[in-house]
């Protein structure tokens, strides 16, 4: 499961940054959106994987007991999701917005703002 | 003494954003509400600072979960004395926006999102959690993304897109290394990684984790081959907002890189050698961008690129010295390109323009604001009593104690480069015989501006230059504060301690 999981991570990695480097800006933002999930799907990894124990206290006990899947990793998870979902509408407007202003898609001919004088 | 004091920096920030969304629509008591917000920022940076100079080190439990597994809010010297500069540099950002923003980009929002960026600042100075510390840097860069945007001109938004994408990479590589981290340390508070990561005993994974944190923080401040979205944004936004981003926001990636490469991962022999030869090549192209360009925005946040090679330098050296001599660098380069930048905005309003081909003849036509601008030039530079000699004499000596002559040749080049700038920029700006321009009908010129327009544009440029000047004169101060953060910040004991100490007051309690 963790090679799996490792793999997945790294594929979804490479896409990213394969359609970050492409020149539409629709596929910028969709890179961003894939390395954004590869990055949580990395934290999930590096927080250690265990099958079937919900980390949850018993009626009886007083602490967590036995094997459980570590809380924390999916508390930054959640996190990160909700602040990645916050930028990305944030970016699909930023795109709309400068495909409006600018009338193009194309990365190569945003580059009034880099010229020398 | 008010064991609460900590969180007072963002929550004054915090309310004030939330009294300024009752008044959307009224500009008018937003500036109000905005500098009133900003001035008691500044009285509670300085008792939080004087706290911290007395007591030590202070933390607070969030929700008294104790130590390693709630998130902690650390105050060391290093974070109060930023609080206290960045809520200065909010005063006078406050100041100046009331004339320089349009009042339908205030409209929109301007003020709040202003006092939730520096609500991100405090946070992000002030916190001792490593997942926390991602997220004030989400909540400072989502602000400044709108501030960016605002107003949505052409130049903007092409900026925007550029500065976006930068931005959420190096998050993205930022959060990378921190679920590393949790991996490897199974923890998320600073103090307690200082802690587990000496103990692991695969090197080569603890290593490739600190570069990746230098790689995602590097974006942030702009060091060599990552800075490219930084001179293609700054100059868009109105003068009050780039002031703000050229003081703060890059100057908040080196602090992150401070705190992580002297707290989490102490710098190696390899490290140092990494850093130093990035440093370097900073100082060298930020230099030689800024020579070619002729705008003078543009100048200026090539200048940024190259004195950001200062800070990171003097980390890379990694001795008492230069560490104290980064960190003085870091106050008078806060200080001094928020100067620069609002400058900028005046420059737009006298010439219409910022490029040097329509400047000229500031000085005969008004020699007493080219006085006032000659200081903080002179300071960037460097010369002898202003600020920007100072730090510069602790960087050279560590330099040349550790025998780093790569290093103490780029601090010369750096020093003499902006020399060369500066008199480009003096000699196109100030004493270049004036030259007849196209009157442009759409704006408004400096000089028919009514008095409190030109108190706008001026006062927040006479408190700044105060603030140099009083760092000029008593540097001994800045130079007791320095060395005092440096002890800290290579002793990461007193960190530690107070982490973990007040955990055991609570306990008493």
């Amino acid at each position: 499961m963790e090679i799996l999981l490792a793999i997945m991570t790294g594929i979804l990695y490479a896409a990213g940054i394969y359609l970050m480097l492409r020149r539409s800006l629709v596929k910028l933002i969709i890179g961003i959106v894939i390395l954004g999930n590869g990055v949580n799907l990395l934290i999930f990894l590096m927080g250690g994987l265990s099958k079937g124990e919900p980390p949850l206290i018993s009626e009886a006990g007083l602490a967590l007991e036995g094997a459980f899947a570590d809380p924390v990793p999916q508390a930054l998870i959640l996190t990160a999701i909700v602040i990645s979902f916050g930028l990305q509408s944030f970016a699909i407007v930023l795109i709309h917005r400068a495909y409006k202003v600018l009338k193009t898609d194309d990365i190569d001919t945003m580059n009034k703002t880099d010229e020398i004088s | 003494m008010n064991e609460h004091l900590i969180l007072y920096p963002i929550l004054v920030h915090l309310i004030t954003a939330i009294l300024l969304l009752f008044f959307w629509m009224k500009p008018k008591i937003q500036y109000y509400i905005s500098i009133a917000g900003s001035a008691i920022g500044i009285i509670i940076g300085i008792v939080l600072f004087q706290s911290v100079w007395e007591n030590g080190i202070q933390s607070i439990q969030l929700g008294n979960w104790q130590a390693p597994f709630g998130i902690t809010m650390v105050s060391d010297t290093l974070s109060a004395s930023l609080v206290l500069i960045a809520n200065i540099v909010a005063l006078a950002i406050s100041i100046n926006s009331t004339k320089t923003v349009v009042s339908t980009r205030i409209k929109f929002g301007y003020y709040a999102i202003l006092h939730f960026l520096f609500m991100g600042l405090s946070g992000a100075f002030i916190t001792g959690d490593l997942f926390s510390l991602y997220v004030w840097f989400e909540v400072i860069i989502i602000s400044s993304f709108v501030l960016l945007t605002i107003g949505g001109r052409k130049n903007q938004i092409e900026g925007a897109v550029k500065y976006f994408t930068l931005n959420m990479i190096s998050s993205i590589i930022f959060l990378t290394a921190i679920g590393m981290v949790y991996g490897v340390t199974g923890s998320l508070n600073m103090a307690d990684i200082s802690r587990i990561i000496p103990e692991i005993e695969n090197k080569g994974l603890v290593q490739t984790i600190s570069l990746i944190f230098f790689v995602g923080f590097g974006v942030k401040s702009g060091v060599f081959p990552l800075y490219f979205w930084l001179p293609a944004s700054y100059h868009t936004p109105p003068a009050a907002v780039s002031a703000l981003f050229a003081g703060l926001l890059t100057k908040v990636g080196v602090y992150a890189m401070i705190r992580v490469f002297t707290l989490l991962f102490p710098l190696g022999e390899t490290n140092q050698l990494i850093i130093m030869i990035i440093a370097g090549l900073t100082i060298f192209f930020g230099g030689i961008g800024a020579i070619v360009q002729r705008d003078v925005l543009k100048v200026f946040s090539y200048l940024i690129i190259c004195h950001i090679g200062f800070m990171v330098g003097g980390l890379g050296l990694f001795t008492e010295v230069a560490l104290a001599g980064a960190v003085m660098y870091m106050f008078h380069d806060i200080i001094v390109k928020t100067t620069l930048f609002l400058m900028g905005g005046v420059f737009h309003r006298i010439f219409g323009s910022t490029r040097f081909e329509n400047m000229g003849g500031l000085m005969d036509q008004y020699p007493r604001l080219s006085f006032l601008f000659a200081i903080p030039l002179f300071a960037l530079v460097g010369v002898p009593p202003l600020s920007g000699f100072w730090p510069k004499v602790s960087l050279f000596s560590a330099a040349y104690t550790r025998g780093e002559f790569f290093m103490l040749i780029m601090f010369i080049f750096a020093s003499l480069i902006t020399l060369i700038i500066i008199a480009r920029v003096w000699n196109n700006i100030f004493s270049k015989r004036n030259i007849e321009r196209k009157e442009r009908v759409d704006m408004k010129y400096f000089n028919q501006f009514s008095l409190w327009q030109k108190i706008s544009y001026i006062v927040p440029i006479i408190l700044l230059v105060c603030v140099t000047l009083y760092y000029s004169f008593f540097a001994e101060h800045f130079q007791m504060v320095a060395k005092r953060i440096s002890e800290e910040l290579m002793n990461t004991e007193h960190y530690y301690n107070a982490v973990f100490g007040i955990k055991e007051n609570n306990i008493k309690l």
